[in-house]
């Protein structure tokens, strides 16, 4: 591993003891080749570094990305500590604000952070321990290599040489960035994998302010934003009269189809509104959920579809098929409801311009505003806040441009709140899709043609066109079809997959049954199949898709439960991570009831024990929350369900028991803030069918209408 | 607008306020203490529970009028030091995600302790269903108010010795 000089960011503020690397120099264009001395004054207040050590031994790390309740503020500084071997108790962590020259990819989305980061990190924390052993080693005379470290001190060879790293932060801080880094060996990591509580825990246990909605700032006022009811509605007129009349109310002002009420403190605000009479203009065509169904019934037949993928002649495989399986599934709209409902702060001033508040991709939220209010982009600071849940919806910054354009029309601080009503009638939704899928066996039952068709409302392509079990099938077809609904839709937690692998994962449950095999070594077949004579393109790797395969068939006793014990097996990989599980039925009382989930995932190396299960949990308990109960309805282009009242989330009387293991393989970290929903539904699926002899074709299962499609 | 004194975290405070305002909005935009989270309004999500006189209470939907003489009891006034048995145990288990319901759920959960300090899994699991965590952090939950049980009934027996 080099760490040429030439791409290296070394920033240094000898006069404060303070030595911090920046994050992100390594292969880095914009960069390269810039040594930067910061002055001690800038260097206190600048959130623009990644790692820095003071004097008295306190470990300052910098976490740049977004946190929403993945983990990540905890998880980078692990990777970090663990190369710097740091007592985890000297490190603070700090969330780092949008700094675009000092961090790349300060996003929250896709489950991409520690892939992406994997390396960075370890190397930001390697260079510095290998340049405070230097510094040792030069203080005391003796060759580097016969210094080691431990938990933030330097050792040397001989007796008494021992120091802190505190001690060695000047002279470390004038040395030559390291050419090479050695990094830990897997065997010597005591932080990495273990089991580390999030770094927040105390802010959250006392209550302290750390969310966008807790934010205050000096001369702000608070607002809400009356918006269409309908999609597909046009706002002609507001009356505002009576509202201005309400006590504590600033300013009624409208942009953009929208009416923003503005005032001193919530509360007068939420009554005020009420007193708004707005007038709408509606379109001829205001979409309800029989609009959604006539639309996919028609995209079912169209022969407009886009080919997403073709493998042989599926058309002419199926024609010889010795048997045929077709089944239709379909999901509706789902809100992503994190619990902190949308908001953002905005201080629009001449030449400077103030954001805060929950975002997942803060760098877009600046360029957009900067668009938005024809501005530079560098004098829009943007400040992180940590994020009440985000599930992707803060992926789209609508709230955010709220606040700027608002505080630019009001010239004052705001900030902008959505009531939990605004959140989830407000738009951008998980997309609703209906996927029909065919398979043809031969004789033997080996399925010799396959077939997906999705159509989704503003889904895009509603297929996963090169995932398995596509690369073990001769012949493939699958297309996709996609109708532009006036419903804002945008990614929600596993984009896609999130319901694509449950009826994926279905569907090869009854090609399984048709076929007389075992739905698991159906799959092992295959994937023999793919490693040894692979059909096209894929983008996994069958080995790891066996090895998780394999651990859950044993790890849940796969066919050795007894017959009161029903299961349903599902396998999916999503965002580079593989994810098996078994999800276990049983008939208690006469209804079937999943009471038990086993999941088997590799995501390479877990850094965080505590993190990785809770995201694994967490994310099954979300697949099967949704899969189960959620839906969220439409009459007239108006959203049905506008609360918790209505719209059902799990609660923890609803939750089945489930096993989270790791195949731990040491393999690069992946993403794991999403991959272990996608199978959920599948598994579950699968085990109330074991159950009950009955397929489920249509989200939410625990629905009134289940019937077939 | 009325002037309305209140005991808040045992300390006497006053605002000015309409006196329909529910109480979380009171602490929350008047009083500095947004510890208590807003999630529905409805009090359908138990992110906005506080105490009132040691009963947990749904402070989104109650009116700062009715609330009187009672005591207010808030997350920021259940140990400040993170040290009451319920925080040290969503300590230990790591309980938070996105930890933004969980200040109701620790309300929550402390004063189902005080009603019925060894509670059964099902009384947990009973006690503890009224309020929603999006990230799904329920079986931890569960656990912790049974470690929270436990770490009580340690601190008790060793007072009594």
């Amino acid at each position: 591993m080099k760490t040429t000089r030439r791409s290296f960011i070394q920033k240094t503020a000898l006069l404060s003891g303070v030595f911090s690397l920046g994050f992100d120099w390594f292969e880095s264009k914009a960069n390269a080749g810039i040594i930067q001395q910061m002055n001690p004054v800038l260097d206190a207040n600048r959130f623009n570094a990644f790692l820095s050590i003071e004097n008295t031994g306190k470990v300052i790390l910098y976490s740049p990305n977004p946190e929403i309740g993945q983990g990540i503020k905890t998880a980078f500084p692990i990777v970090v500590a663990e190369e710097l071997d740091v007592d985890w108790k000297q490190v603070e962590v700090r969330q780092a604000n949008l700094d675009t020259q000092l961090f790349e990819r300060q996003v929250t989305g896709g489950s991409g952070a520690l892939k992406h980061s994997w390396e960075r990190l370890r190397k930001a924390g390697a260079t510095a321990r290998q340049m405070l052993v230097q510094a040792a080693a030069q203080q005391w005379g003796v060759d580097a290599i016969s210094c080691k470290t431990s938990k933030g001190f330097v050792i040397g060879p001989n007796k008494g040489q021992k120091l802190a790293y505190g001690a060695l932060v000047d002279a470390a801080s004038k040395l030559p960035v390291p050419s090479e880094v050695t990094y830990k060996s897997r065997s010597d990591y005591q932080l990495i994998g273990s089991f580390v509580k999030g770094v927040d825990n105390y802010k959250v246990l006392t209550g302290k302010p750390q969310y966008g909605l807790d934010t205050q700032k000096s001369g702000m006022v608070v607002a809400q934003i009356v918006r269409p009811p309908a999609f597909g509605s046009t706002l002609v007129s507001f009356d505002a009269a009576e509202v201005k009349k309400m006590p504590g109310i600033i300013d009624v002002v409208s942009f953009k189809n929208k009416v923003a009420v503005v005032g001193k403190s919530t509360w007068e605000v939420m009554q005020a509104r009420k007193k708004l009479v707005c007038s709408y203009s509606d379109t001829s065509n205001l979409e309800s959920d029989s609009t959604h169904q006539k639309w996919f019934d028609e995209g079912m037949k169209t022969d407009k579809v886009k080919v997403e993928r073709k493998d042989g002649d599926f058309h002419a495989a199926i024609a010889k098929a010795a048997k045929v399986i077709e089944a239709t599934y379909e999901c509706p709209f789902l809100s992503h409801t994190p619990m902190e409902p949308m908001n953002f702060f905005a201080d629009v001033r001449p030449g400077s311009i103030l954001l805060a508040g929950p975002t997942q991709v803060p760098q877009s939220a600046q360029k957009a505003v900067a668009t938005l209010l024809g501005v530079p982009e560098n004098t829009i600071q943007v400040e992180l806040t940590k994020m009440g849940g985000g599930f992707g919806r803060r992926l789209n910054n609508d709230y955010a441009l709220e606040a700027a354009e608002l505080s630019s029309i009001i010239k004052m601080p705001v900030k902008v709140m959505w009531t939990r009503e605004d959140d989830m009638t407000g738009g951008i939704y998980r997309p609703a899709v209906r996927y029909h899928f065919k398979a043809g066996l031969n004789e033997k039952g080996e399925m010799i043609a396959f077939y997906l068709r999705g159509v989704g409302l503003n889904a895009g392509n509603s297929t996963r066109q090169d995932n398995f079990p596509v690369g073990a099938i001769d012949n493939v077809l699958i297309e996709s079809f996609n109708y532009n609904s006036a419903i804002t839709t945008g990614p929600w937690r596993a984009p896609i997959t999130n319901f694509l692998a449950s009826a994926e994962q279905s569907f090869l449950d009854e090609v399984a049954a048709a076929a007389g095999k075992d739905p698991i070594q159906m799959r092992l077949d295959w994937l023999q199949k793919v490693k040894t004579n692979p059909v096209g393109k894929i983008t996994y790797e069958p080995d790891r898709f066996i090895e998780v395969i394999k651990q859950v068939a044993e790890k849940a006793k796969w066919g050795k439960k007894g017959a009161n014990v029903h299961q349903g097996f599902s396998v999916y990989f999503s965002h580079l991570s593989y994810v098996a599980q078994v999800a276990e039925a049983k008939i208690v009382d006469g209804e079937a009831k999943v009471t038990h989930l086993t999941a088997v995932t590799d995501c390479g190396e877990v850094i965080n024990r505590s993190g990785a299960e809770n995201q694994v949990i967490g994310g099954i308990i979300d697949g099967y929350g949704h899969a189960m109960f959620s839906k969220l309805s439409f009459d007239k282009g108006v959203p049905q369900q506008k609360n918790f009242d209505t719209y059902k989330l799990i609660r923890g009387n609803e939750i089945p028991t489930v096993e989270a293991h790791f195949v731990n393989n040491g393999i690069a970290p992946t993403g794991l803030g999403e991959p272990a929903l996608p199978p959920t539904g599948g598994a579950v699926a699968n085990a109330l069918f074991a159950a009950t002899k009955k397929r489920l074709y249509r989200q939410p299962f625990a629905g009134p209408d289940n019937a077939n499609l | 607008m009325e002037s309305i004194e209140l005991l808040i975290n045992r300390k006497k405070v006053k605002v000015e306020v309409d006196s329909n305002t529910p109480l979380l909005w009171v602490l929350r935009d008047h009083l500095s203490l947004v510890g208590t989270k807003y999630g529905c309004g409805i009090a359908q999500c138990g992110a906005c529970t506080v105490w009132l006189d040691g009963e947990p209470m749904r402070s989104c939907v109650l009116p700062v009028s009715a609330v009187g003489k009672s005591a207010v009891t808030t997350i920021e006034g259940l140990n400040e030091k993170a040290e009451h048995p319920v925080q040290v145990a969503w300590d230990e288990l790591d309980v938070p995600q996105c930890g933004y319901c969980q200040a109701g759920q620790i309300m929550t959960a402390a004063a189902l302790l005080k009603k019925n300090p060894k509670p059964s899994h099902d009384d947990i699991v009973a006690g503890m269903s009224g309020n929603i965590c999006r990230c799904g952090t329920y079986h931890r939950i569960h656990n912790a108010v049974k470690r929270a049980s436990e770490i009580a009934s340690a601190s008790n027996s060793s007072k009594k010795k």
